[in-house]
């Protein structure tokens, strides 16, 4: 899979889960403030990531200092590189 | 003690003739069945009955996904019908945010889809890898009335009693009596339940479900008649707004009936079969709290749920104490039993009719049963001015329900 890939599938599967819309999923978007995500939505979107790219994320520090779409981005593909994807 | 009178100035339904009230009184008054064939059910070894009064499809797509993400399919039918209720009532959101105003709903179990999600997950591998953030919330006991909670900001007290069948009754009465004690001005009230195979199978293995209509879904439950076999079993949520009669004055709002009285007894001579006694004294205490006597009863709205022990109990205790004349009713001819969300639907249904000067019959009921005799049947729509009527509502464990309605 292509980072471009990667990429798109992380926004079709975040999109789908949280019902957001295509113009949304800017990189600079906050899941907080513009996402209007909180707490509960961060657990679902832990169990969609590791269920759609089998990788690991629950007790990873780095995963919490996610706070844009364009952090997350960075994220999945640092993850998929490290496991060698 | 009654501090202060309560009267009913909402009411909402969904149930397995659609959503709103008047897909409800659309459904009973042209005397159409709610019950369908469930093919889903032949695909479960041992279960017998075939037939379900499954709520067609509802907006659920209306309700934010903040707040239905951790609701299950039953406390979806609640919000939709407290939505229909709260605006009868007028409530503007600062009324329902404020701590004058409580929530009592509940449901016989919590999601039992979410259980059996939940479990086939847990089950395969003994793990909880995968499990939704609010999943749980779709299973806790208080699943109901904690969505309910977070969707229309409750501030005021919250409860959730569960008593199976008589659970909507039993969650307006309590909220009744906030009310009349001074607690709350207002309660958003009622009971939901979703339907599951579970709950077919719980009444077809106590020999207590009809097993002899699947060919002919429409023609099950039978309240009453002489060939009735048992429960049908079917989902949805009825919803009240219940308030003192001060505030509905203050507000002015439109009172559409004034809750009179309630009682909730029990029966300890068996879990499963009523006992008519129980049953007379049920209602008896409804009237009293009511302050009225049995000769002002012009309208019981019966629980009857088409089994046979059951039903000839409640007739006898019916007959007993109001005599032949008093016109009596069941409407899970039409709705098949929507177990917590029946004694609220039926309830608000049974307000209708007080409103429409109508009274609906039995359907099903053809040839009224030996032991269901002495007492007045309706088996026709009635035009009739219903001042004072009692609704019953009755539960496995022995929780009888009565609540006594007054047109004002």
């Amino acid at each position: 899979m292509t980072d471009v890939e990667i990429l798109e599938l992380t926004n079709k599967v975040l999109a789908e889960e949280f019902e957001l819309s295509p113009n949304q999923m800017k990189p600079e978007a906050s899941f907080r403030e513009d996402l209007e995500l909180d707490s509960l939505d961060a657990v679902d979107m832990v169990v969609v990531l590791e269920q759609t790219f089998k990788i690991k994320i629950k007790k990873d520090e780095a995963f919490k200092s996610i706070r844009t779409l364009g952090d997350l981005h960075a994220f999945i593909l640092a993850k998929k590189e490290e496991m060698g994807d | 003690m009654r501090l202060n009178k309560v009267v009913i100035t909402g009411l909402g339904a969904v149930s397995p003739f659609g959503t709103g009230m008047d897909a409800l009184m659309h459904g009973l008054i042209s005397g159409r069945s709610g019950v369908r064939a469930m093919e889903e059910l032949s695909e479960i070894a041992g279960l017998r009955p075939r037939i379900g009064g499954k709520t067609p499809e509802c907006d659920a797509a209306s309700i934010p996904r903040k707040f239905r993400r951790s609701m299950s399919a039953m406390s979806i039918f609640a919000v939709l019908a407290a939505n229909e209720a709260v605006a009868q009532a007028g409530l503007e959101p600062k009324e329902i945010r404020s701590a004058g105003t409580g929530l009592s709903v509940s449901s016989t179990i919590g999601s039992t889809n979410a259980l059996q999600a939940f479990f086939s997950n847990f089950l395969d591998g003994m793990s909880i890898e995968g499990i939704r953030s609010t999943e749980f919330f779709k299973i806790m006991n208080h699943s109901c009335a904690a969505n309910l909670t977070q969707y229309f900001g409750i501030t005021g007290r919250v409860m959730a009693p569960s008593a199976a069948c008589s659970t909507g009754a039993q969650a307006i009465g309590l909220a009744a009596e906030a009310i009349a004690m001074g607690r709350q001005e207002i309660m958003i009230c009622g009971g939901a339940d979703e339907l599951h195979p579970l709950t077919v199978g719980t009444f077809d293995i106590i020999e207590a479900a009809s097993t002899g209509h699947n060919d002919d879904p429409q023609s099950a439950p039978r309240p009453f008649d002489a060939g009735r076999d048992g429960i049908v079993c079917s989902d949805g949520a009825g919803m009240v707004v219940l308030e003192s009669l001060e505030s509905a004055q203050r507000r002015g709002a439109v009172i559409l009936a004034e809750l009179a009285g309630f009682a909730s007894t029990s029966d300890p001579s068996n879990m499963a079969s009523p006992s008519s006694d129980a049953i007379k004294a049920c209602m008896n205490a409804a009237l009293k709290d009511a302050k009225a006597g049995p000769e002002e009863v012009d309208y019981v709205n019966a629980h009857a749920t088409g089994t046979v022990l059951g039903d000839a109990a409640e007739s006898r205790a019916i007959g007993e104490l109001f005599g032949d004349a008093t016109p009596v009713s069941s409407l899970k001819g039409h709705l098949g039993h929507t177990m917590a969300a029946s004694g609220a639907l039926e309830l608000a249904a049974t307000v209708r009719m007080m409103r429409d000067e109508i009274l609906v019959p039995t359907r099903n009921l053809e040839v009224i049963s030996p032991d269901c005799k002495g007492i007045e049947h309706i088996l026709k729509l009635q035009d009739k001015a219903i001042t004072f009527a009692l609704k019953n509502s009755f539960a496995l464990g022995g929780i009888n329900t009565s609540i006594a309605l007054r047109r004002i």
